[in-house]
């Protein structure tokens, strides 16, 4: 029997490239709310405090804004703060300091300075957590140039692009995700890292393309399977970058399948899918078989009670639907 | 603290060379050679000159929209200063900063900041990291009365004073933020007053003396750097121009300006030089000194060339 490999949860792999990179650089730390002995709202840097002690874990009080302006000042000195903000809703208390200083310091300040931060935030609805702590915040990000934003399914993936990002001269939003936390995967054995700018293949398919991101590529994955004794070989691309967006990559499996379908648990206007379904219009009109389709969230809050909530997020059903739209095209 | 006589002529000198900076540049704006807007700081040159000479240059300077006199105290080159405002290549920023979002990193100036309040916590974050690396510098955070109104203002204060940062927190209190009356904005409007309610030292000055200025910096400097503690540095100004180049300064008298001219801190600057025992003549010539500069400045700061569009767009991400 060959011998089964470890498996470890999403937070673990977060958990294991924080120490990494702690431990490589002492310029890198922590900081954010009950992240000491607390371990985080979501116990992702537990044991961290009790390794790392106060220089390093910098537990703050409830002033996102201004953490995250005091971690730009410290990154433009030469340090490699790392912020966590509890839930991705509460990143609306810190965009000015990620819009108007994170972003724009290199540009603005022509290359003086650089600002090596990266904000970890969870996205994404966990069931019940209502409208101020479950929304996918990602495309409220993407019209601010100067961020790369990457948002990893898996532990193998959260990790690599975690030490990557930390290692990136660049602000880097990392989205996480309630939902992914408890999911496990195996990781590589010793040091690696993953590029921050490449989509992955999570797996190949020759009839619809699926591009998704962060909780619903996984769901994407379990559609593949349970459409599979239909006769549909769906093919999964997970974008991992929303910026920038690997088009290479995408335009590859457009042209392969000629057919389309984006999932995303963000709202649907405005969303990274309409960024992507119009990068598709504009290089691959000719490779489409069928219109391109997309399943988001409603343009409407997350509701608090569990029976609403899978109203307005994108539910099986909606992708599967889209699915044979796409094949009776 | 007793500077010598030639030393406070030199910071005179400085202080002409900014206020004669801004004329030229609203001289520029009218002539239609500027764009964009500006924020003078006429009458407030003693603040920046007092308390940047009380630091020492290796300190570092954190500035907000109303910079000029920030950056020409540290000793950047009107020249480059000039040519960043006409968006010039030879610039500080290429063109890409102007007047709001200047930096020179080997003059240790981390920066102008359109955002108000926004460059509070950037100074507090650059102090954690003088810290952090255990230097014998100091962060000093310049900002102004509209300014303390901001969550960052007093986020940034409670954050220092817990964690015991080296900053220097100097509020320029000019008694209007643009329009708005510190009375009418702030319900305790000593603003120093509210260092209390974070734990932290505090003091006030005539931010129109330049001794007392330099007096008062130089005592919270050492507060900051002996005790590694943050101090808040209420400095009480007046700008005699209007907010922004387009300001017609409906808001309050001339009465009022014209009283507060008798007091504007060039004059008092002058007068104790006279008691000091420098004549008129010396006064004089530093004041030519300071005009020929900024004539030189502007000349060539108005013929450098622009940078190009890969320029313009490239160059967003290190």
């Amino acid at each position: 029997m060959p011998e089964e490999k470890t498996q470890y949860f999403y937070s673990q792999a977060v958990n294991q490239a924080l120490d990494e990179e702690l431990a490589r650089d002492e310029n890198v730390f922590l900081l954010g709310e009950d992240i000491g002995q607390y371990g985080g709202a979501f116990g992702v840097t537990r044991g961290l405090f009790e390794k790392y002690g106060h220089k390093r874990l910098i537990e703050t009080p409830i002033s996102e804004n201004s953490f995250t302006g005091l971690a730009v000042g410290a990154a433009m000195m030469g340090l490699r703060p790392v912020v966590e903000i509890m839930f991705m809703d509460f990143i609306a208390l810190a965009l000015d300091q990620l819009l108007n200083s994170a972003g724009k310091l290199h540009y603005m300040y022509d290359a003086q300075v650089s600002v090596p931060l990266v904000l970890r935030t969870p996205g994404g609805a966990k069931g019940g957590y209502g409208p101020s702590h479950s929304q996918m915040l990602s495309s409220l990000l993407l019209g601010i140039p100067g961020l790369k934003i990457v948002a990893p399914s898996t532990p193998r993936q959260a990790k690599g692009m975690l030490k990557a990002a930390i290692r990136d001269d660049n602000p880097v939003v990392f989205i996480e995700n309630k939902r992914l936390y408890p999911t496990k995967g195996e990781l590589p054995e010793g040091e690696y890292t993953l590029p921050l700018d490449k989509a992955e293949l999570l797996s190949p398919g020759k009839d619809i393309t699926l591009i998704s991101y962060s909780a619903m590529s996984l769901v994407c994955l379990a559609i593949k399977e349970a459409v599979l004794s239909t006769g549909l070989d769906l093919e999964v691309l997970d974008l991992l970058s929303l910026q920038p967006l690997d088009q290479k990559s995408i335009f590859a499996s457009v042209r392969k399948t000629g057919r389309v379908l984006i999932v995303e648990e963000a709202c649907k206007t405005g969303g990274v899918g309409a960024e992507v379904a119009a990068l598709i219009a504009e290089h691959c009109l000719d490779a489409l078989e069928a219109p391109i389709m997309r399943v988001a969230a409603a343009d409407a809050p997350i509701p608090s009670s569990l029976e609403l909530e899978k109203y307005v997020l994108p539910q099986n059903d909606d992708i599967l639907r889209a699915i044979k739209a796409l094949r009776d095209y | 603290m007793q500077p010598d006589p030639e030393k406070l002529l030199s910071y005179y000198e400085r202080m002409q060379l900014i206020r004669l900076f801004e004329e030229k540049l609203a001289e520029l704006f009218a002539s239609g050679l500027l764009g964009g807007t500006s924020h003078f700081c006429i009458g407030q040159e003693a603040a920046a000159v007092g308390l940047l000479a009380a630091a020492k240059d290796t300190d570092w300077v954190v500035s907000n929209h109303r910079g000029h006199g920030h950056l020409l105290a540290r000793g950047l080159d009107p020249a480059r200063v000039m040519a960043e405002l006409l968006g010039r290549k030879s610039g500080y920023c290429g063109g890409r900063g102007g007047s709001q979002h200047m930096c020179s990193m080997e003059d240790h100036f981390l920066g102008t900041n359109g955002i108000t309040g926004g460059g509070i916590p950037i100074g507090t974050g650059a102090a954690f990291a003088l810290k952090y690396q255990n230097s014998d510098n100091v962060a000093i955070v310049f900002f102004g009365d509209g300014a303390s109104n901001q969550g960052t203002f007093h986020e940034s204060l409670n954050m220092a004073s817990l964690w015991s940062l080296p900053v220097l927190y100097v509020c320029e209190n000019n008694r209007y933020g643009m329009s708005m009356p510190v009375e009418r904005a702030c319900a305790q409007p000593r603003i120093s007053a509210r260092a209390a309610a974070y734990g932290m030292d505090a003091a006030e000055a005539d931010g129109g003396s330049l001794l007392e200025v330099l007096q008062a910096g130089t005592e919270a400097l050492k507060v900051v750097r002996e005790k590694q503690r943050p101090f808040l540095l209420e400095l009480h100004c007046y700008r005699h121009c209007g907010h922004s180049k387009n300001d017609p300064r409906v808001y309050r008298s001339r009465d009022e300006e014209s009283r507060m001219q008798e007091l504007d801190c060039l004059k008092q600057c002058e007068n104790m030089l006279l008691q000091r025992g420098l004549g008129s003549e010396a006064i004089a010539q530093a004041r030519e000194r300071a005009r020929l500069s900024i004539e030189l400045a502007a000349k060539e700061a108005l013929k450098a060339p622009y940078a190009d569009s890969d320029y313009a767009k490239g160059g967003v991400y290190a």
